[in-house]
């Protein structure tokens, strides 16, 4: 890491986003769920700095179960994935409208945008629209995502997985809406661009993505219910939190290399740090949305996403975090384009290694056995020495695993060993018809 | 007041923590829980937000990290170095219930804090400039925190300081081996960046009155710690070499100290200075003696540092009152009656005395029966609105940490004050 210019005021970096004409001071909204449940929470999130916030989202009255959470912890770290089986408010409506209203007017400079999920009827969406356009708020989100319970009635996913649906509600709704309009995809289909290019057929001003993923969380070994365990049942919930962020990676990569896409997105999905966050930034996310990490850690993680992404943007001598958005898309191409003869091999610095051998034990059951130990000496932690691994590049295929699982930053590094000639892809191969190696190795000829 | 004209810690003193490198201070972050409303920042004097701090590290974010710590807590690279951790914030982790093993706060906090001192990074702005103007007297550990606040607020400040460098005992009289002056000056510097004037060398009571500072600033923060060590009031004292004094020497003048290998030092005192003087004379080779008159349950100083003294061979006795000072010896008064204790060295540890004379001149103040400037627990102002004080000069005599927290206090509410009336500054203006 560069060091960052001294004295530069992370006052002088704009955060603003300008998201299909929803205005927000910063990036950082609050997804639609817990968090933004009532008026007083979402003022208390203002004040912590939240940018702005979809209310949890409002429809015809539901009754929710008691136990409705259940999670998925990795080693001593809590959390990894969560999963709901809570469906959209129990709240009034019209508590909520005047929610709405009064913190609007309370917070002018912070982003509301009302999540909305109705019986798929244009009156009873006409209605819940106009009533939503009386409260000042700056947007409308269409939750065409929640995939337990609502689904079941016909809502949320159950209409997010049928394009044709997705495209006639979105226009009910823009032909009342007074506000820009964004339509929340389910991640539960198989080609996530159908729904999107459906939302702006309709005139969507705008997407987010991804809602929660169908799951079913684990089994309680004792009881053998499963969780989260509802007098002695359950049903399968959304899942959501760290785990799910490469699969809405994915998701927004994709929409934002869609030509007949071209919408601004509000990038949700496991969104806990500030590198999460410029991860989905340089994706093609115009804005952010997050849930998981505030239902566990609380609002105060805004002054963290801020600082680190205001941090970052310094030391990398942007201004503004508009310049971020979309500049990794054009680095994400099909695999028939990638470069066959790009060659790299793993690279052990024997300084740092401390003996672990963890990388060889990777490459020689889980990948291509290139891995020795009868490298240079390490030094132990008790101060002796023995032969560390060491790397056969013949037998090395650059997969990077080694490097995954090295516990030491900076130990193993992946060197580029080629010429950099001409590229060559698979897809230029075919088509020249070409019987060439590209690299050495390339080709499968291992007898051994 | 440059860096390079401070020496560099020698041989017998090197640090006694070394810095955590990027795996351990990973490793180390990614063991907070990450506590809501944490212990720790509850033990910490100046409420660092160490959780955060940590979580920053843990993401990555080390400038992150320094900002949180720093605009808590101006001295924060020094505090991870000398403060009492084990009896303070580390002291508090939860997972020092949960695994024995808490987390080492301070040693994450110095990780953090040496990123953006090594690399010249300011993470603290100074407010908008408000016109108003505050003297600070004297450049310790409180009046650091004081200008630090009052330049991030906006406020000119000027610091007078009666030494050569600034820093006050944090420069002078922290042990080499957990401290170098090196780092304590790179501080005052990060404070002289904020806007602050430092004018070292300056004596207020001889080279500038009070009436003259009263007269050009609307406000002033008395920081002026303790005096000199106290004799030890027995004959042939004058032989006795002033801890802080032979504690200074090591630091800033270490061509002028010789090694004591052979030679047999005598260290008098119960508390953490008597230690850093047995200490720092056993690494430079002696064969060191504590001898302090009561049990060894009445030392005023850290459990810990009692064991480190005994865990580098120092010799510490007890129940032992000093007679007189010889040519070569020191006669203490013990259980068994007299006993002469062979020393090429004494050195009197016996605590600093207060600068009551000071105190006692500065107009409309109190001064309790302990020689302690009487303060407001809030505001940290003195019976004079237009004094605010803090540090060891209020309380007696405790850590550096406490100085910078009460110096940050105190800015709080001389800020407070000059936003809500203009008056005082108005006076300064016209009287200049
Ligand atoms: C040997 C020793 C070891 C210590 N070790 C530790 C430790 O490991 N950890 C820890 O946390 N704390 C330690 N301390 C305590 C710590 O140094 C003090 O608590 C802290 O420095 C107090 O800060 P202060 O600003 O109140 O006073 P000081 O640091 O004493 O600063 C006061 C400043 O005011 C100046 N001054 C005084 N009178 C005037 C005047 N009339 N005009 C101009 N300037 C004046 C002085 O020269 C001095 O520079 C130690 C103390 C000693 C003596
Ligand atoms: C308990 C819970 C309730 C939720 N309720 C809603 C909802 O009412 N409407 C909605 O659009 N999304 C809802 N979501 C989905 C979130 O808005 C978000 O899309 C999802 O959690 C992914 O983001 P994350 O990984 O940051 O949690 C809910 C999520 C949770 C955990
Ligand atoms: S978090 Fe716990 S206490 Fe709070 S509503 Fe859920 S179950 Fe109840």
């Amino acid at each position: 890491m560069s060091t960052a210019p001294n004295g530069l005021n992370t006052n002088d970096i704009d955060l603003s986003i300008d998201l299909g004409g929803i205005k927000s001071p910063n990036p950082f909204w609050l997804a639609s769920a817990p968090p933004t449940n009532m008026g007083s929470m979402v003022q208390r999130a203002f004040d912590a700095g939240w940018g702005g916030a979809v209310w949890k989202t409002l429809g015809s009255p539901i009754i929710n179960v008691s136990s409705r959470l259940s999670s998925i912890d990795y080693g001593t770290r809590r959390m990894l994935g969560l999963n709901n089986i809570e469906l959209i408010t129990d709240r009034p409506l019209e508590v909520n409208f005047k929610e709405i209203y009064e913190t609007k007017k309370k917070y002018p400079k912070n982003a509301v945008i009302v999540s909305l999920m109705v019986e798929n009827k244009r009156d009873i969406w006409h209605e819940i629209v106009k009533r939503t356009n009386d409260t000042g708020a700056d947007g409308i989100e269409l939750n065409f995502g929640c995939p337990h319970g609502m689904s079941e009635r016909g809502m949320g996913a159950a209409t997010g997985q049928v394009p044709e649906y997705c495209q006639m509600i979105t226009e009910w709704v823009k032909e009342v809406a007074s506000m820009p309009v964004l339509v929340k995809l389910t991640p539960n289909v198989t080609d996530i661009n159908q729904p999107a290019r459906a939302a702006k057929r309709a005139g969507a001003d705008g997407l987010s993505l991804i809602n929660t993923i169908n799951s079913l969380m684990g089994v309680n070994l004792d009881t053998w219910a499963p969780t989260p365990t509802v007098n002695g049942r359950s049903s399968h919930g959304g899942y959501c939190g760290p785990a799910v962020k490469p699969i809405a990676l994915h998701m927004l990569s994709s929409l934002a290399r869609d030509s007949q896409v071209g919408l601004p997105i509000s990038g949700i999905g496991g969104i806990e740090t500030w590198r999460d966050a410029v991860e989905f930034l340089l994706l093609g996310a115009t804005g952010l949305q997050v849930c998981t990490a505030v239902m566990h850690y609380g609002y105060r993680i805004i002054e963290d996403l801020v600082a680190g992404l205001s941090n970052y943007l310094r030391e990398k001598n942007l201004t503004s975090v508009k310049q971020l958005v979309g500049r990794a898309v054009p680095k994400v191409d099909d695999w028939g384009n990638l470069d066959l003869r790009y060659d790299v091999k793993a690279r052990v610095d024997h300084d740092k290694c401390i003996g672990c051998n963890l990388c060889h034990i990777a490459c020689e059951d889980g990948a291509h056995q290139a891995i020795t130990l009868d490298g240079p000496m390490v030094k132990l932690s008790n101060g002796t020495t023995r032969p560390g691994p060491n790397v056969i590049d013949k037998e090395c295929v650059g997969c990077n695993l080694c490097s995954l699982v090295c516990p030491v930053q900076g130990c193993i590094t992946m060197t580029r060993i080629d010429k950099a000639t001409e590229e060559l892809s698979w897809n230029e191969r075919a088509k020249r018809g070409s019987d060439e190696e590209p690299r050495p190795g390339a080709i499968y000829e291992r007898h051994h | 007041m440059s860096l390079t004209t401070v020496p560099a810690p020698r041989a017998p003193f090197q640090e006694i923590a070394p810095p955590l490198s990027a795996d351990q201070a990973a490793a180390e972050a990614a063991r907070c829980l990450f506590c809501y409303d944490a212990p720790c920042i509850a033990a910490c004097p100046t409420e660092i937000d160490i959780p955060r701090f940590i979580q920053r590290i843990a993401t990555g974010d080390t400038v992150g990290a320094a900002t949180t710590i720093l605009s808590a807590n101006i001295l924060g690279g020094s505090c991870a170095r000398v403060c009492p951790v084990e009896v303070l914030c580390e002291g508090s982790c939860v997972e020092k219930t949960l695994t024995k093993r808490p987390v080492t706060i301070g040693k994450l906090q110095r990780f953090a804090t040496d990123y953006v001192l090594a690399r010249n990074i300011d993470v603290l702005h100074a407010g908008a400039a408000t016109g108003k103007s505050v003297g600070i007297i004297g450049a310790g550990p409180a009046g650091l925190g004081a200008a630090a606040e009052l330049r991030k607020s906006g406020h000119a400040v000027t610091v007078y300081d009666e030494r050569k460098w600034g820093g006050g005992l944090n420069t002078y009289a922290m042990a080499e081996y957990k401290q170098t002056a090196a780092l304590a000056l790179a501080e005052v510097e990060q404070v002289a960046r904020l806007g602050a004037e430092f004018k070292q060398g300056v004596r207020v009571g001889r080279d500038v009155t009070l009436d003259d500072l009263l007269a050009k600033h609307a406000l002033l923060f008395i920081g002026v710690g303790l005096g000199a060590t106290s004799k030890l009031g027995v004959p042939g004292d004058a032989q006795a070499r002033d801890a802080l004094d032979w504690i200074e020497e090591l630091k800033v003048a270490p061509e002028k100290v010789a090694r004591l290998d052979g030679k047999r030092a005598v260290i008098v005192g119960g508390g953490n200075t008597a230690i850093d003087a047995v200490t720092q004379a056993r690494r430079l080779g002696a064969d060191a003696t504590l001898v302090y008159r009561r049990g060894e349950a009445q030392m005023s100083a850290y459990r810990y540092e009692i064991d480190l003294a005994r865990s580098m061979g120092c010799t510490l006795l007890f129940e032992r009152a000093p007679v007189r000072v010889e040519a070569g010896a020191l006669i203490v008064k013990g259980p068994l009656g007299e006993e002469k204790l062979a020393a090429d060295l004494v050195i009197a540890a016996i605590g600093q005395q207060k600068r009551v004379e000071f105190l006692r001149g500065l107009p409309g103040v109190q001064v309790d029966e302990k020689g302690r400037l009487v303060v407001d627990a809030q505001t940290h102002r003195t019976h004079n609105p237009r004094l605010f004080a803090g540090g060891d000069c209020v309380n007696g005599g405790k850590e550096a940490v406490n100085a910078v927290a009460h110096g940050k206090k105190a800015a709080r509410a001389m800020h407070a004050q000059l936003s809500a009336d203009g008056v005082h500054s108005k006076n300064a203006q016209e009287s200049k």
